[in-house]
């Protein structure tokens, strides 16, 4: 059963440098197939009629991107009947099945669900006008009325949406005509000149710090949006960058992957070196905005790489993760503020003796701190270890609500300081250096330190003897525990480690902050982190990485802000549209571990290693069916290509 | 006494209203192998999910090496000294064909996160050793598992290869006993007699003593010591293959199957 499926199914094989695709266009006759257009034309009317009323429009359009012509609150719309002109046009391509021919079909389908999304508006338009729906509907204003008539009027408005969006999805649907080469283009200059439009803050803020303001003076002039001549000359950068750079950064990964045994590991241990030096030397130039922006990210990837340890690669879904970022920090607080009343109470109610608030150094606290939260850990996860699946979920949410109620409550006022949290926390004193929260860099190299011990402790226990154990409960619990495997003692151990970690997270955020209240924990919390490490890749530390500077990044944390300020009441909106596309389309996350996609998706995984030879078939052969030498693959795949209906012989 | 190493009695399950088991008495010398047979649902797999500690009995005792192990949890069992293979493939499939057999020595090694964290001259050995036993448990089954397939995940294995690996990963928790669920089940007649040839030197080779339940009377035939016949939970005949094979109410629970391996 050797698989002779021609590989023609991905057209876009063929070089054809910065032009349209010159293979299998087709203008003469037009196919669509109008239901599925029909109803993505009707999700397009939703989402956009959706985007309107959820007040994006309004409020974001006193947010210029591009000066005098353009609002945050327009782009809001526009990108809906972009990217869904092009989805629609998306399509399986199955292995030895031709694709199906691209031309007039693909943009007449664009138009229609774009033209669709239009008309959807201009119902709203009609609808505003002549009834008052202010009640259920806060946004149903004049005001949005206006925007969505460009301020000349329902009938401009209404004939501009449908033609507007019939453009841009034919916008859309024209990607898929292009050439590979010209699609990356396009992309790029587009995305540079959105990049920096949105990102003006930060931007600016680099600048001030590299001392290169007249390039932001002459992108946004006075502030506040791109200037027009700031477009052209980004456009034309950005162009001619991804020209000159074609294929160069393929070729270094391509080269650096081909290095074999000592050299591979220089070559990472040098990239490794060069990238800590980066995240040490930048934060000198850089300005206070964006040290604070990058002191959350580090705090709450400490988190996540402390969450990381539980559920991606001990398997267990804690949901109450916040309450040892809690435990955390208010054991640093009662520990060094001298205004807690922790210790007097404690004296008062206990023993027999008056003593003062402990007020010791944050160094000292830490070793404290640890052992608390270990504690912690072990209390709270000893009734909940032996628990599985969805019970464990619940009640690990459970306990992360009673910890916080419990440092909230009345019973414990005297303590903790109930809703007045405990203030005054001072500021971590190192004696050469101070880390405090007023600044920012400081509170970075604290958390970039602590981060380095948690991405080392993940490494080594995941390549260890532990880190086997946590995988095989993974797997299969039952079995794990047959072959010998404490499976009590295993997970606990991973709630244990990840509950020391996010007290290292608490430890610096009370530092940073100098008051924690209760409402510094919510589940809101747990939530964020877990999605930062579901979005970033479950189990990959990359993955976390990269998860925790998108999401905190650039989206913002529970209550700190992110790049996209501007959507920071969008925040939760955005979170959780995310994570459904997430779950839909790639659920093993942006980065993902390799082990994990596998598991994801062991029906493509089967199929590619069929196709790669690496099934073995033959159980008299004791090759196994291998092919005799490396590089007599029969075809390439990716995971992606393959339909998923065909499942390999086992 | 002295050298019984597992003894089971008055040993009854029930599910339910359903007798699993009923009044079992089974004992096992060192150094024997036993074939457990019966027709389907006689509680075979239940009886191993007993003495796994997978599933705890209504009442009975179970001895192991003169001391009870009901109540113990599996991986204590395991600690002890039984392994077990599962009827239906159970391996961990994402996991590399190394790293199943890796893990499987967990109750024989000890480094904890000290060892782990600063590297200790003790943990690299350790690791090391590991390893090396991986792939001694697994070169028993020829070339098949070793190799480039060492760093392969288990998915991709055939069916009889997966079977092989069950029995490797029990074998890697360095056992006395070792519990086989129906070793060559989907087997070809080719590879059940060569596994058949290696069960035999699970013993002679490994010093395992072997409990094993088996359809294929073949199999049961050529390698057992004795026999036991499971019928509805009851325990129907015990003696050496010629005895059962030709009690009158063994053949009566197969339904007048003849029980021979020529069949
Ligand atoms: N956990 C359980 N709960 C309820 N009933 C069970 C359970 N496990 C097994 N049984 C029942 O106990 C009886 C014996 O099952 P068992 O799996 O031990 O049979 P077996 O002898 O291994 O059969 P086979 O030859 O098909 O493997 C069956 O009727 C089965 O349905
Ligand atoms: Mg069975």
């Amino acid at each position: 059963m050797i698989p002779t499926a021609a590989v023609e199914a991905t057209s876009d094989s063929a070089p054809t440098g910065f032009a349209w695709r010159r293979d299998g266009l087709q203008w003469n006759s037009v196919e669509v197939e109008w239901r599925k257009v029909i109803n993505w034309g009707g999700l397009c009317a939703l989402g956009l009629v959706f985007i309107a009323l959820s007040g994006m429009l309004v409020g974001l359009d006193g947010r210029p991107v591009l000066q005098r012509y353009f609002s945050l609150g327009y782009l809001a719309m526009v990108w809906l009947p972009l990217l869904l002109g092009q989805a629609v046009n998306n399509e399986v391509v199955r292995e030895g099945i031709a694709g199906r021919p691209r031309g007039a079909g693909d943009l007449l389908a664009g138009a229609t669900v774009g033209g669709l999304g239009g008309l959807g508006l201009g119902a709203l338009i009609l609808g505003i006008a002549n009834f008052d729906l202010r009640d259920p509907l806060v946004n149903w204003s004049p005001q949005l009325l206006a925007l969505l008539g460009f301020n000349q009027g329902n009938t401009f408005g209404f004939v501009v949406w449908i033609l507007l969006g019939a453009a841009l999805g034919m916008l859309g649907a024209s990607l898929h005509l292009m050439g590979p080469d010209l699609r990356r283009l396009v992309g790029i200059v587009v995305g540079t000149v959105l990049f920096v439009a949105i990102f003006e803050t930060i931007i600016v803020d680099l600048a001030k710090g590299f001392r290169l303001v007249f390039v932001t003076d002459f992108l946004y002039g006075l502030r506040g949006g791109l200037l027009a001549e700031g477009v052209v000359a980004l456009a034309v950068v950005a162009g001619a960058a991804a020209v000159l750079g074609q294929g160069r950064i393929k070729e270094a990964k391509a080269s650096l992957a081909a290095l074999e045994g000592t050299e591979r590991k220089w070559a990472n241990a040098i990239l490794l070196v060069v990238a800590a030096a980066l995240l040490v030397i930048v934060p000198q130039f850089t300005g206070k905005i964006t040290n604070e922006l990058l002191a959350n990210v580090g705090i709450f990837l400490l988190l996540a790489l402390g969450l990381n340890i539980v559920v991606g690669l001990a398997g267990i879904l804690d949901l109450g993760y916040v309450a040892f970022f809690a435990v955390g920090g208010y054991a640093t607080a009662v520990l060094t503020s001298p205004r807690s009343n922790f210790l007097p109470a404690v004296c008062d109610t206990f023993l027999w003796f008056e003593c003062e608030p402990a007020s010791l150094p944050w160094a000292l606290a830490l070793v404290v701190v640890v052992i608390v939260a270990a504690l912690t850990g072990l209390f709270i996860g000893a009734p909940v270890i032996r628990m599985r699946g969805d019970y464990l979920a619940i009640v690990t949410l459970g306990f992360g609500e009673i910890i916080r109620l419990l440092f909230l409550s009345d019973w414990l006022t005297g303590f903790f300081g109930g809703a007045q949290g405990v203030t005054n926390i001072p500021p971590a004193d190192f004696g050469l250096f101070e880390v405090a929260g007023i600044d920012p860099r400081s509170v970075f190299y604290l958390v970039l330190f602590f981060c380095g011990v948690a991405i080392y402790i993940s490494w080594r226990l995941e390549r260890s003897r532990i880190g086997r154990a946590w995988m095989a409960i993974r797997e299969d619990e039952s079995v794990a525990e047959a072959m010998g495997i404490n499976t009590v003692n295993m997970k606990l151990m991973a709630f244990v480690v990840g509950a020391i970690l996010a007290s290292f997270g608490g430890a610096i955020f009370a530092a940073k902050v100098g008051s924690i209240f209760p409402s510094s924990f919510l589940i809101l919390v747990s939530i964020i982190i877990l999605v930062v490490v579901i979005v970033g890749g479950i189990g990959n530390i990359p993955g976390v990485i990269l998860g925790a500077v998108v999401l905190i990044g650039v989206l913002g944390g529970p209550k700190q802000p992110g790049l996209l300020q501007e959507f920071s009441q969008y925040k939760l909106l955005i979170y959780g549209a995310l994570l459904i596309w997430m779950m839909l389309k790639r659920p093993e996350g942006l980065l993902p571990n390799a082990r994990r996609t596998r598991e994801l998706h062991q029906d493509e995984f089967l199929q590619d290693a069929w196709l790669k030879g690496e099934v073995d078939l033959d159980d008299d052969d004791p090759t196994g069916g291998r092919p005799a030498a490396e590089g007599t693959v029969p075809m390439e795949t990716t995971p992606g290509d393959s339909a998923s209906g065909e499942v390999a012989p086992a | 006494m002295s050298d019984r190493l597992l003894d089971i009695q008055n040993l009854s399950v029930t599910f339910g209203g359903l007798h699993a088991l009923r009044d079992l008495n089974f004992h096992v010398d060192e150094g024997e192998i036993v074939s457990v047979i019966g027709p389907n649902g006689a509680g075979k797999t239940t009886f191993f999910n007993m003495i796994s500690g997978m599933v705890a009995p209504t009442s009975g005792e179970i001895l192991f090496e003169g001391q009870s192990i009901v109540g113990l949890d599996p991986n204590q069992i395991t600690g002890l000294g039984i392994a077990r293979t599962f009827q239906n493939v159970r391996l961990f499939a994402n996991m590399t064909i190394a790293e199943n057999i890796m893990v499987a020595q967990h109750c024989r090694t000890k480094q904890g996160a000290w060892g782990a964290l600063f590297q200790t001259k003790a943990f690299r050995e350790e690791e090391r050793a590991i390893r090396a036993h991986a792939e001694k448990v697994l070169g028993f089954f020829g070339t098949r598992l070793i190799g480039y397939r060492l760093d392969q995940p288990a998915a991709v294995l055939s069916y009889a290869n997966r079977r092989r690996l069950e029995v490797a990963r029990a074998m890697a928790t360095s056992p006395k006993l070792i519990l086989l669920d129906e070793p060559v089940a989907g087997m070809n007649p080719k590879e059940s007699a060569e596994l058949t040839e290696l069960i035999g030197k699970l013993r002679s080779e490994w010093g395992f003593t072997v409990v094993m339940i088996e359809h294929d009377m073949s199999v049961v035939r050529d390698v057992s010591d004795r026999v036991v016949v499971l019928d509805h939970g009851e325990p129907i005949a015990q003696g050496t293959y010629e005895e059962v094979s030709t009690d009158p109410q063994v053949i009566e629970a197969y339904l007048g199957r003849p029980v021979d391996g020529a069949a």
